[in-house]
Formats: C-alpha cells, sequence, structure tokens
C-alpha cells in the first residue's frame, strides 16, 4: 500500500507522465472518435438492409443474400474481441503500412464493430411503427425514399442512443487494444499496471477513461433525448432518459461482444 | 369511378390457407362516399387495403381511371409497373385509425411530405400546406409535433396530408374508430365536407353503422370476406334484403327476437312523413287486435327520418294476418316478417 502512494505522489509531480497521459487522451479520443465513424456507417448500411431486405421489408432483397449476410454478422460478433484484432492486423498492415499504435487499431476496431452496431441499428430501425411505414406507401413513396425520409428520421433518436453505445464499446476495445500494440489510454493502463505494478498510474489511466465514457455518454442520452419529438413534457423527458441511458448501459459490455 | 372485379384475396397462415375476401365486385362512382361495412373480421380493412394495393389481391381487378397520365381508360392497379403503382397511389390518399402522422416531423412537414415525395418544390408546398391546416380548422399548429395534439386533431393533419396530393379518392380505413363521438361527429362532418367542395370520391371503412347513416351515399355490407348487399345507404338500411343486413341495421331485432322467442315479431319502418305513434293505437281502435311494441327507433338517412318500431303480434294467425293486412294498406309504411328467424 504504501508503494501505491509514493506512485502516486511521483505520478502527479511527474510532468514526462502527464505528457503521456495528455497524448494518451488524445490518441484513445481520435481513435475512438474515427472507428465509431466508420463502424457506424458501415454498420448503418447493413442495418439498413437487414431491416429493408427482409422478406416483408420495404425492398426485400433474395433469401440468400440474407443468409448470407446474417451469416457473416453473426460469425464476425462470435469472435472474440482480441482474437479478431489479431486476425485483422494483417489489413492494417496492408492499409496504414503498421500493424503497431494507435492507428493501426482502428480498421480492426471498424471490422469487430461494425456487425454490433449494425444490429443495434436494426434494433433501432425495427422500432418505427409499421402503419407510418404503410402509410408512406400508400403515399406513393418509393423503398429508397421510405428508408430515407421515413425509416431513418423516424427512428434518430433511437439511433442517437444506439451510436452512442458504439462509441462507448469501442473506446472500451480501444483500450483492450493497448494489450497488443495499440495506444492510448489503455496503453499507458495495462503498460504502468500490468507491466511494471504502479497501480497508480493505472489507476488514474481508468479514472480518464471512465470520464470520457460518462462525458459521451451523458452527451449521447441528451442527444437521444431532445431529438425525440414524441415526448412533449418534462416527465416523458425524465423517463426517456433514463430508458437510454439504460439501454446504452445495458450494452455498455455486452456479452459475446461486439 | 372505381371498379373491383371478382376481388379475391387469400392469405396464407400456418394453419393453411384463410381467404379473406371472396369474388367482390362493386362499383363507386365518382363523387360518392361510399361505405363499407361488417363486424370485425369481415374483411373490411382487407379490402379497403386492396384499393390502393397496399394488399395484393390474389385474383380480380381494380379498375380506377384518371391516376396515370397519358391514360385515357380506367387501368387494373394489379397490372401496374412499381413506378405507375407509385404515381396511381398519390392519387389514392388513405387516413387510418392511428393516424400515422410522421412523429419526428411536425404537422407542417406531415402535411408537405406528400409533396415532398412528388417532387413539388418546397416554397409551394409549404403554401398549400397552411392552406391546408387552415382548411382541417388547425392554422396555429403548423409548428406543433403530432404527439402534442389530441386524437382528433392528429386525424384533422393525417387528413390534411392525405389531401395534400390532390386525391381523387380519399380511403377511410376505420378513421374514427380511435376517437370519442363527439370528436367522430366533427371529423365526419369534415369528411363530408371535403366530399362535397373539393369532389373527391371517399370510401368508408367502418364497424359502426352510425357513421354510415351520418354521411355515406352509399354502402356496402360485407360478411365473412363476401359482398352481402350494396346500393343508397336509403336502401338499405330501410329494407335490408339479408339476415347479415338485418342484423348490422337493425341489431335490435335479432336481440328482441331472442327475447320474445314465442310472439311474431314484424319490424315497421317508416319511410319518413308520416308519425307512426297513431298506427299502434288505430290498429287496435280499427281492427280490435293489440299489438305489443318491442323496441323503436329512427334513423337519420340522408336528412330523411326514418323510424322503425318492432311489433309483436298476438299469436292467433287470424289476427295477426288482419293486422299485417291493416298495416300494409298504409301509406309510406314498410313491414318485414318474421323477425324471428333472423335471431
Amino acid at each position: 500500500m504504501d508503494k501505491f502512494w509514493t506512485d502516486l505522489g511521483e505520478a502527479l509531480s511527474n510532468e514526462a507522465l502527464w505528457a503521456e497521459f495528455r497524448s494518451g487522451i488524445w490518441d484513445t479520443l481520435y481513435s475512438t472518435v474515427l472507428a465509431t465513424l466508420f463502424a457506424c456507417i458501415l454498420g448503418l448500411v447493413l442495418g439498413v438492409l437487414l431491416v429493408a431486405g427482409e422478406e416483408d421489408g420495404v425492398r426485400p432483397l433474395p433469401g440468400p443474400v440474407m443468409s448470407v449476410l446474417n451469416f457473416v454478422i453473426n460469425i464476425l460478433r462470435s469472435v472474440p474481441f482480441l482474437i479478431l484484432m489479431l486476425m485483422v492486423l494483417p489489413l492494417s498492415k496492408l492499409l496504414l503500412g503498421t500493424r503497431i499504435g494507435t492507428i493501426a487499431s482502428i480498421p480492426p476496431l471498424i471490422i469487430a464493430a461494425a456487425p454490433f452496431v449494425a444490429r443495434l441499428v436494426e434494433t433501432s430501425l425495427r422500432e418505427v411503427d409499421k402503419g407510418i411505414i404503410e402509410a408512406a406507401q400508400s403515399m406513393g413513396c418509393s423503398p429508397f425514399q421510405i428508408i430515407w425520409k421515413v425509416i431513418l428520421p423516424e427512428s434518430l433518436p433511437s439511433l442517437t442512443g444506439s451510436f452512442t453505445t458504439a462509441f462507448i464499446t469501442i473506446l472500451g476495445y480501444g483500450a483492450m487494444a493497448g494489450a497488443i500494440g495499440g495506444g492510448g489510454l489503455g496503453k499507458i493502463a495495462i503498460n504502468y499496471g500490468y507491466n511494471k505494478y504502479n497501480y497508480a498510474v493505472m489507476l488514474i489511466a481508468v479514472i480518464f477513461i471512465v470520464i470520457l465514457v460518462q462525458i459521451f455518454q451523458a452527451l449521447g442520452t441528451s442527444l437521444a433525448t431532445r431529438s425525440d419529438h414524441r415526448i412533449t413534457n418534462k416527465a416523458g423527458r425524465r423517463k426517456l432518459r433514463r430508458n437510454v441511458s439504460r439501454q446504452i448501459n445495458r450494452d455498455k459490455r455486452s456479452p459475446g461482444g461486439m | 369511378m372505381i371498379e373491383l372485379k371478382n376481388l379475391s384475396k387469400t392469405f396464407q397462415t400456418a394453419d393453411g390457407d384463410f381467404q379473406a375476401l371472396e369474388n367482390i365486385s362493386l362499383t363507386v362512382r365518382d363523387g360518392d362516399i361510399f361505405g363499407i361495412v361488417g363486424m370485425s373480421g369481415a374483411g373490411k380493412s382487407t379490402l379497403v387495403r386492396c384499393i390502393n394495393l397496399l394488399e395484393r389481391p390474389t385474383s380480380g381487378q381494380v379498375l380506377i381511371d384518371g391516376l396515370v397520365e397519358g391514360e385515357a381508360g380506367p387501368m387494373d392497379l394489379c397490372r401496374m409497373t412499381p413506378a405507375q403503382l407509385r404515381q396511381a397511389r398519390r392519387s389514392i390518399s388513405m387516413i387510418f385509425q392511428q393516424f400515422n402522422l410522421l412523429m419526428q416531423r411536425t404537422c407542417l412537414k406531415n402535411i408537405c411530405f406528400p409533396m415532398e415525395i412528388a417532387g413539388v418544390p418546397a416554397d409551394q408546398a409549404r403554401k398549400r400546406a397552411l392552406e391546408l391546416l387552415e382548411l382541417v380548422g388547425l392554422p396555429d399548429k403548423a409548428s406543433a409535433y403530432p404527439a402534442q395534439l389530441s386524437g382528433g386533431q392528429k386525424q384533422r393533419i393525417a387528413i390534411a396530408r392525405a389531401l395534400a396530393s390532390d386525391p381523387k379518392v380519399l380511403l377511410c380505413d376505420e378513421a374514427t374508430s380511435a376517437l370519442d363521438p363527439t370528436t367522430t361527429r366533427s371529423i365526419l362532418r369534415l369528411i363530408q365536407d371535403i366530399n362535397r367542395r373539393l369532389g373527391i370520391t371517399v370510401v368508408v371503412i367502418t364497424h359502426e353503422m352510425a357513421v354510415v347513416e351520418e354521411i355515406c351515399s352509399h354502402v356496402a355490407i360485407l360478411d365473412h370476406g363476401r359482398l352481402m348487399e350494396s346500393g343508397t345507404v336509403q336502401e338499405v338500411f330501410s329494407n335490408p334484403k339479408t339476415e347479415e343486413g338485418r342484423k348490422l341495421v337493425n341489431p335490435d331485432g335479432a336481440r328482441v327476437a331472442r327475447m320474445f322467442p314465442s310472439s311474431r315479431i314484424i319490424r315497421v319502418v317508416f319511410n319518413g312523413g308520416s308519425a307512426y305513434e297513431p298506427l299502434v293505437a288505430s290498429l287496435a281502435i280499427d281492427c280490435g287486435v293489440k299489438a305489443n311494441i318491442l323496441g323503436a327507433d329512427t334513423k337519420n338517412i340522408d336528412g330523411k327520418a326514418f323510424g322503425y318500431i318492432l311489433l309483436g303480434l298476438p299469436e292467433d294467425p287470424e289476427q295477426a294476418a288482419r293486422a299485417m293486412s291493416y298495416i300494409r294498406s298504409q301509406k309510406d309504411v314498410m313491414v318485414e316478417e318474421g323477425m324471428d328467424e333472423h335471431g
């Protein structure tokens, strides 16, 4: 215990360490934001295909196409993240010329997260009332118009919640990537805590990670709640906020991973 | 004109095929308010959804004229290409029991929606939407969201949205079934007003006879997927020809017949004009027959009052026959016999 307090004292006064934290926070932020962005775009496309393409969807796709799509998503979600990351690292080498560092961790994060986001998006899109879609059909909307002008805008609040979940999950997995050469706060925590038994520094890194997660969770919840026009009063908004944050919390470390 | 020809619809379910509609043929003339009534499960909703092909008929034709540019005669919706069908649907609007408004759009944007789909320039659409808000009596709700409105207001917005594409036909699928009686009346007034002012043909699906009485000019009675009878509301309501028709028009008849199983029950219908109190009295005085009044009601059909009474005649056949011939000889009065067979 004494070691912890001396470590802590040293850490707090160590300028070089703080510089490391600063760049760690930056690395974590930009890799998470980039990976989330791409994973969400990819996941959104896949999610739309899953919902619109099913048998009674707005634009049914051939059965075999849907089977393959579902199969690939299921398989990718079944591989534990750390192993998937190792498997995908050659792709990082191919695309970015390196398999080490913060940048190199982004492609595996995208590939691991996209199928997970696809399922989240699927759930969000399915929440749209079938009657509204039918009304749009009765007005002469094309399938594309229904997706673009009805399903996506109507599910936007729920999608915002899903994307927040994705961000938080990717941030968590990005930290895990620190174990196999990724950068950021995760690397610092693992480096000091696991390799050097410096729990004080690890604790500080963890606190930073928790703060980041809390900030983005609050931001996402607030965005999702505010953008939802189904709610008109304060009590309803409070209730919705609770639900959204419960949803985000539930999926934060979903079993089976991304 | 909407013409349904030999329309059938079969659903494949886990328990085998279910025939929701069986060989339905009917014609709705331009400018009519046409009611389709039936008990729940009779296939009314399926029928109306076949008119805009939200439900594709298994066989038969849905002929509507003037929907697709460059096509003079009536076209069968079932044989249209997807693009033609989308164009046709812009002329066939629909309103729903659950309103189905876009919850994340303001009322104004909801009304703009069909015009947006059709490629109407935004400022033009906005102008038209504001006019329509005025028409449905909610000019102050432009920037409100549907969640902030009452049921009746939501249906008004839905009606405004339905009118935005300048439709020729308005389909109402149980449009008032989620509303209270007062709101129902005001929505029906609005639909009637639209029909009269804009000349839009209206098809109304409902299980409430009061709705048909209130606004329809023609009615079709549907039972277990079959068309039982159709005609003007006046014809069908004053003198239903089928058992199903009688059951719907005059649910008391069946109830009364069950309550008085032994008596001979007749239904006397007054075709407007004559008051009906004196009949029973004069029946007693002139013929010496004492009839029992089992039920009575008036219906207001197309602005004309129709009244009926259910009479229980004496069991003595001679007396009953005398009463029948006496009532038959009266002016503006129609008699139906054998109510007890329809229980």
